[in-house]
């Protein structure tokens, strides 16, 4: 445990020299600030809490901003150091493996954390004091923030497994981008083409929960556009989640399998690799 | 080649390797070596790039586990488990050591003294004995390359290691600064720590190691004090000498060579005799011993 620390410790420390820490945090926050006021703007005529709206419009934004954040910290962790050669001098101290990973992971988390808490909280405590709304939507607010974390924690793992499986830094990156699309992008569209080829006659609501879980930037759209209520009035595709009947609790033990499987799988590959 | 019987191979010997090989892919790194390093032994293990030195200290370390052989630093096999209990007795200087650019010299310093669990009082005099006490602050990606690897040794130093394994550690160093870090080895050594160095600069390394291990593709070609080597090498001294004009008409056992002088290989015990008998009007007298580097390259030429 002690090790695993000491190692978290060095992840926030260079996070914070290489300006990662202030850079995705002043942009998660300007970007936030930005929506929450903009796209808070019709709000009047809805009658709806105007933070409701800013949680809509930023879940959006998570889904694309935070996975790529996550992969472009975490792609480099591994095979980098491999590269570098600060790998062999780690691994030269009584130092295990899968201490390494999980100090990195829960280091780059740290960062993620800090971004996503104060980023949005500032925008979050901004547009609810000058717009004001119903204290209802903080419930919400407070679950946008906890699930974004841990779908830049899914992406982090996601970031170690590429990182302990390629053969050098370029790849990685190549890869790390290519994971970013196919999830956030080329997923949902081909599903929707699917779905709408399909018209309903093989796609089983069973089968489309199945195919949602498969994908974490999925499960966190369904989290934050579908629990809430007040928030789900302008969830539009993520209505789907209604039909699907997928419990908040199954879509959050889904964001955890996430991490989980990919982070043992990168530590399983790192073991047997040849620094 | 001597080996260590298993009476002998108590807490004295530090690193065992025995029989040890390695494959990668279709290259044999390292063939069947054996090799012992003990407590106070100082031991240089040459060979070209490639030969398997780096290899055989990642094995010590436990970061590469042998194929076949037995490898015990202080008893205990470095790559089952953690490792934990030799690894915090080695020093480890990487070949062109690799350290975080964004920490400074300090910071690189504590957190390597936090994995190895010891005080961080004891790592300013550490970067005073290197010399980088005046860059402690600054970021390791402003220092210059010496710098560098004084930070690297200062890590190694790190807990005052049993064994200290320095690959390439000179190289990259000004002449300056090379004998200041013999300096720190050989004060190491005295403290009764086991080092190994691994070079292809055999010779600076003369003077330096108790014993030399020669490697040539994965073998050991050659393993003891470098009078041992010279033996075995049959490479006897030379003695040379510039005649004044009226010297010997007849050179006898003298071979002529470039600039008028007279040259003569001889066994280590006539040497004396020899020099006795040259005219008074010899000058520019020399002994010539074969170098490690000649030693080497007969070894080389040996195993190939």
């Amino acid at each position: 445990m002690r090790q695993i620390l000491i190692i978290v410790g060095k992840e926030w420390r260079d996070g914070l020299r290489n300006r990662w820490l202030v850079a995705t945090t002043t942009l998660l926050a300007v970007l936030a600030l930005t929506l929450g006021f903009l796209g808070s703007a019709p709000t009047g005529a809805v009658k709806v809490s105007a933070l409701s709206v800013t949680i809509v419009s930023l879940s959006s934004l998570t889904i694309f901003l935070v996975p790529l954040m996550a992969l472009l910290l975490s792609y480099d962790a591994i095979v980098g150091e491999i590269d570098r050669g600060t790998m062999a001098l780690l691994l030269a101290y009584p130092v295990a493996r899968w201490q390494v990973v999980l100090g990195k992971f829960a280091g780059h988390l740290a960062i993620l954390l800090f971004a996503t808490v104060i980023g949005y909280g500032v925008a979050g405590v901004a547009v609810q004091w000058t717009q004001g709304g119903e204290s209802g939507a903080w419930a919400a607010f407070a679950l946008l923030i906890a699930t974004s974390v841990l779908l830049g924690g899914v992406f982090v793992a996601i970031g170690y497994f590429v990182s302990a499986s390629v053969g050098d830094r370029g790849t990685a990156g190549g890869v790390a981008i290519g994971v970013w699309l196919f999830f956030v992008l080329i997923y949902d569209m081909a599903l929707l083409g699917g779905l709408v080829a399909d018209q309903g006659r093989n796609l089983t609501a069973q089968a489309l929960n199945v195919l949602l879980l498969l994908n974490p930037a999925d499960v966190y759209r369904l989290l934050n556009l579908a629990t809430a209520n007040d928030v789900g009035v302008f969830a539009g595709v993520a209505g789907l989640s209604a039909h699907a009947g997928l419990a908040p609790v199954t879509l959050i033990c889904a964001l955890l399998a996430w991490i989980v499987a990919p982070l043992a799988a990168a530590i399983l590959l790192f073991s047997r690799r040849q620094v | 080649m001597k080996r260590i019987s298993p009476e002998q191979m108590t807490d004295q010997v530090t690193i065992d390797m025995r029989g040890v090989s390695r494959r990668f892919g279709a290259q044999l790194a390292v063939d069947g070596v054996d090799l012992a390093l003990r407590a106070g032994e100082c031991v240089g293990l040459v060979g070209h790039n490639g030969a398997g030195k780096s290899t055989m200290i990642k094995m010590m370390l436990g970061l590469v586990r042998p194929d076949s052989g037995v490898v015990r630093v202080l008893g205990e096999d470095p790559s089952a488990g953690h490792g934990v209990a030799s690894r915090r007795a080695l020093g480890y200087l990487p070949e062109n050591v690799a350290l975080h650019p964004a920490l400074t010299g300090a910071e690189t310093l504590a957190f390597y003294a936090r994995l190895k669990g010891r005080p961080l009082s004891e790592n300013a005099s550490l970067l005073r004995r290197v010399g980088i006490e005046g860059a402690a602050s600054r970021r390791v990606g402003t220092y210059s390359k010496g710098m560098r690897q004084r930070l690297g040794l200062a890590q190694a130093l790190l807990g005052n290691p049993r064994a200290l394994l320095l690959d390439e550690p000179t190289s990259g160093l000004d002449p300056a600064l090379r004998q200041s870090f013999y300096e720190i080895i050989r004060a190491l050594r005295r403290e009764g720590a086991a080092i190994l160095l691994s070079s292809h600069a055999l010779a600076e390394l003369e003077g330096q190691v108790d014993r030399v291990v020669v490697m040539n593709r994965g073998r050991k070609v050659a393993d003891g004090r470098v009078s041992d080597l010279r033996r075995l090498a049959a490479m006897p001294p030379r003695i040379r000498f510039l005649p004044d004009g009226s010297g010997p008409s007849d050179p006898g056992a003298w071979s002529r060579i470039a600039g008028g002088r007279l040259e003569r290989a001889c066994g280590e015990d006539d040497v004396a005799a020899i020099l006795r008998g040259l005219p008074q009007s010899a000058r520019d007298i020399e002994i010539l011993r074969p170098s490690l580097d000649d030693l080497y390259a007969a070894f080389q030429k040996e195993a190939e």
